[in-house]
């Protein structure tokens, strides 16, 4: 089974677009959403959810008021600014700062620190005209997304070996941290979604050294590439100064965004030059991985 | 005062938005901008700042001390993240998975593990015109931003106002960005994606008790539009402007140039909405 992971660097390129173009094509693959800060393609794959579960991870530190008694030797000791001493004279703890490190729990005289293993997501199997789809949400302003993200894909690559199928298409997260890396580890190929704009390239050289870094074969493809010719030229440059296969220049096209406010793939849904190179890209991307 | 520019989803306009807020207001106001979005830092081909000056960020892990060390293991087993692993005669340190929490330096019985920094970043600082600019830039490889955020926003200047370029998503790099504002802006599209990412963004300012605005870039009243108005109604979050959907402004930021640049009439516009943010964010 291969896997093709679809990043960016820069957010809003279009990853999820080309994502859902790429279910669309495919005949025998699972899809997965990696971005579970953000995640948006079951927007356009319409899946019907068959299985729920809930994601616990990282922990967080509860005071129990009735033995705390104000000493204050864990104040010091919390590297994240997550605790303060409250009108009491107690000690609070600013849930949204815990990091789960649990120096509180060890420094306490008397025990008053409890570590609990809150609920910080969601994570769902789903049924798609595609195929299977695995993807999440998890909760607002929660941490260890990354450890979602490999949930996810250790899912997605239980159901492709169960059902023979032969193909992982994941659609990544904006960024070069922690969930990214988690959606590249292991991955056969990384294509990135690039605009030519400055901040386009900027981000697009940042996150194939990443790629780089993981010894990740990356593929680049620059999105609304008629915007701006020379930028476009200069990416393309760039690519071949660094050996990266560029696989595809689609123009701008206001039918994207009517294709994702009607829900559809948007090689679903139009039927020109732009919706051409997207098929032409998929079919040398299946190359560029067997 | 502090106002912080996000959105959950990336690419909807957060730079475009926090860069022409800031050159709007640095004639009448002392400014400080600092763009938090530190893995992918975009601001400053906008603002296009002299940099004066370059400081490197560390976040402390563990080094052990093998002459100290007597293998209890106490170590591995108080450390949350699993970045400590004691096997026969060694202690291994993971030092991508540690948070620099000092747990393990803290509770050794033999204290023989210090802590040592290592790089994860680097922070920019200088001008733009008038205004004075910060920026982080996470190394290539680390993955984790929280501490150089926070290392950057330590060098906020509260007698200025802070305009905060943050991240795209809703987890804990914006939570560490968002942080302490007074304001926070959210940019959106009228798209499904820009709906359902803006409906996270906005539960997580709700979540962190930061009042919140809402920008719609690239609106087109006949088409999305409604919705987001919709939502941002039943939410009680006001709409405090719009930027039309209109491919010149999408060459302009891709030439570099900000929207006052190639559209000099909306210097008015964004002095309106910090007006606007003045009045709820104060």
């Amino acid at each position: 089974m291969k896997q093709i992971v679809v990043i960016s660097g820069k957010g809003g390129t279009g990853k999820t677009v080309i994502s859902a173009c790429f279910a669309s094509l495919s005949r025998n693959a699972v899809l997965a959403d990696v971005d579970v800060d953000a995640a948006n393609l079951h927007l356009l794959l319409h899946p019907e959810i068959q299985e729920r579960h809930i994601f616990k991870s990282g922990q967080k530190a509860r005071i129990d008021a009735e033995k705390c008694t104000g000493c204050g030797l864990c104040l010091p000791a919390c590297r994240f600014d997550a605790l303060f001493e409250n009108s009491n004279r107690k000690v609070g703890v600013n849930l949204l700062s815990c990091e789960g490190c649990a120096v509180c729990f060890h420094v306490c005289p008397v025990q008053a620190v409890t570590m609990e293993i809150p609920i910080s997501g969601e994570w769902y199997v789903s049924k798609t005209k595609y195929g299977p789809f695995v993807h999440a949400r998890l909760g607002i302003a929660e941490e260890n997304s990354g450890k979602l993200v490999t949930e996810v894909r250790k899912k997605a690559r239980e159901i492709a070996e169960k059902e023979g199928r032969d193909l992982l298409i994941m659609d990544g997260s904006p960024g070069i941290g922690c969930p990214v890396i988690a959606s590249l580890a292991g991955t056969d190929l990384a294509l990135v979604v690039t605009e030519p704009t400055p901040s386009g390239s900027h981000d697009m050289e940042r996150i194939v050294e990443l790629a780089r870094h993981f010894k990740i074969a990356a593929a680049c493809c620059i999105n609304k590439y008629d915007l701006n010719h020379d930028n476009s030229d200069g990416i393309e440059r760039w690519c071949n100064a660094q050996s990266i296969p560029l696989v595809g220049k689609i123009a701008f096209d206001p039918a994207v965004t009517e294709s994702v406010v009607r829900s559809v793939p948007y090689v679903e849904y139009a039927s020109n030059s732009s919706a051409d190179e997207i098929r032409r890209m998929w079919l040398s991307l299946l190359r560029l991985i067997t | 005062m502090i106002i912080s520019v996000a959105s959950g989803k990336g690419g909807t306009g957060k730079t475009t938005v926090a860069v022409n807020l800031a050159l709007s207001l640095e004639e009448t106001y002392s400014i400080q901008f600092l763009d938090c979005d530190v893995e992918e830092p975009n601001a400053h081909f906008f603002l296009k700042p002299q940099i004066e000056e370059s400081q490197d960020v560390f976040m402390l892990i563990p080094e052990i001390d093998e002459t100290h060390c007597n293998y209890c293991g106490k170590c591995a087993q108080v450390c949350a993240y699993h970045a400590l692993a004691v096997v026969k005669g060694a202690v291994l340190v993971f030092s991508e998975l540690c948070h620099g929490c000092g747990a393990c330096s803290l509770l050794c019985p033999e204290k023989a593990i210090k802590e040592v920094g290592q790089r994860i970043g680097v922070i920019e600082s200088g001008h733009a015109g008038k205004v004075a600019f910060l920026q982080g830039r996470l190394d290539i490889g680390q993955a984790m931003s929280p501490p150089l955020i926070r290392a950057l926003k330590k060098r906020m200047d509260p007698g200025r106002t802070v305009i905060i370029d943050a991240p795209p998503g809703t987890s804990c790099p914006v939570v560490e960005s968002l942080r302490g504002s007074n304001f926070s802006l959210l940019v959106t599209e009228p798209t499904p994606f820009g709906l359902h990412d803006l409906e996270l963004a906005a539960a997580t300012a709700k979540k962190m008790g930061i009042p919140s605005g809402v920008v719609i870039n690239r609106s087109s009243p006949g088409n999305g539009d409604g919705n987001i108005r919709d939502f941002c109604a039943q939410e009680e979050i006001p709409v405090m402007m719009t930027i039309p959907f209109d491919r010149k402004i999408a060459e302009a930021y891709s030439r570099g140039q900000t929207i006052l640049e190639a559209f000099p009439a909306y210097h008015g516009k964004f002095l309106e909405l910090f007006e606007r943010i003045g009045k709820i964010g104060s």
